[in-house]
């Protein structure tokens, strides 16, 4: 349909006419469904609130993991002290694996709350934009003639329309966003529970899944940095920190 | 000329920008058939700068329907490629 010209947006522009087309004539929705309006705030309140809750659990998750960080961290140095290196090594591991997952919280957390403070916006605009028109349709109706007026009317309730549609679309792309980040955090109660993050290290034990499934996602270089440097505070017997790079001492992780 | 950044808002653009911001959208096109992801990226986002810039924000209490409606910011690029052939952002 469109030429070559804008073409892009003109595919979005007919998309969200459709939109309204389907939805209602725009002019009666706006002249007549006062209820219509409201249901479609409420669902931006709502929306917001589904946000709002998923930002909370991550929230959550994120404190869960940086006490984990901390508590492993006082493990490793406990099982060094007590020379089990290999211990210390799973513990480590499990630390950095933490602290990956936390990274990446945090930019979640972030991007939810850039996606809840998009829908406030939004609902503010779509909310003051409603009242305005309210207003004006009753300035056009005294101002101009029957048939004039119903053309202007007709404009700026496509106006509001617009404004509708684009609401529900900002929505939708928030809730989807959402939706993504929840299955993550469902995948991080379950491995949490499936006890990866567990702070009981039995001596003996780390030979399990969880732990074979760590040494694939931990990167080693990182472990054994952080191992050297804990060797190097405990001073158990490793080359200072200036040799962290010969690499000769290193140990065999657990088998 | 009243162009919206959806999701976002519209803005009043100086007309003498249309032909730039359709030569933008032109090569988006070229970008996104050609597959050229980063090409795409760095095009569409010279038209949201080319937007916010020269733009005025429309306020809250004026009320316009758009000429162009421009994707959202966070428009990924196999969403960009759906405008084109599948449904879009918007299903049909």
């Amino acid at each position: 349909m469109a030429g070559m010209g804008g073409r892009m947006s003109t595919v979005i522009k007919a998309k969200i006419n459709k939109l309204l087309d389907k939805a209602e004539d725009p002019g009666e929705t706006l002249e007549y469904s006062y209820q219509r309006q409201m249901e479609l705030l409420q669902d931006v309140k709502k929306g917001i609130a589904d946000v709002v809750t998923s930002k909370k659990r991550l929230q959550l998750q994120q404190q869960k993991l940086e006490q984990q960080v901390v508590k492993l961290d006082t493990q490793a140095r406990q099982a060094l002290a007590a020379n089990r290196e290999d211990l210390a090594r799973t513990a480590l591991e499990r630390k950095q694996f933490a602290q990956t997952e936390l990274q990446s919280l945090d930019g979640q957390v972030q991007e939810l709350e850039r996606q809840q403070q998009g829908l406030v916006d939004k609902e503010q605009k779509l909310r003051t934009k409603i009242e305005q028109f309210r207003t004006k349709k009753e300035v056009i109706k005294a101002q101009y003639s029957a048939a004039e007026a119903s053309v202007k009317i007709s404009e700026a309730a496509t106006g509001v329309g617009e404004e509708m549609a684009d609401v529900g679309l900002a929505m939708q792309r928030a809730l989807d966003k959402t939706e993504n980040m929840r299955a993550r955090a469902d995948a991080m109660d379950e491995l949490e529970a499936s006890g990866a993050f567990d702070d009981n290290l039995q001596l003996g034990s780390g030979g399990d899944d969880i732990d074979r499934e760590l040494h694939q996602l931990t990167e080693q270089s990182v472990v054994d940095d952080d191992l050297a440097r804990l060797k190097a505070e405990l001073g158990a017997g490793t080359p200072p920190a200036g040799e962290l790079g010969a690499g000769e001492k290193r140990a065999e992780g657990p088998s | 000329m009243i162009v919206r950044i959806a999701t976002e808002s519209q803005y009043r653009l100086p007309d003498e920008d249309a032909q730039r911001l359709n030569e933008l959208d032109n090569q988006a096109v070229e970008a996104v058939e050609a597959g050229d992801e980063e090409r795409f990226r760095q095009i569409f986002d010279e038209m949201l700068e080319l937007v916010r810039s020269d733009g005025e924000p429309i306020g809250d209490d004026e009320i316009f329907e758009s000429d162009v409606i421009i994707p959202p910011s966070d428009l990924t690029f196999e969403e960009a490629a759906e405008e084109f052939t599948g449904d879009g952002l918007i299903p049909d």
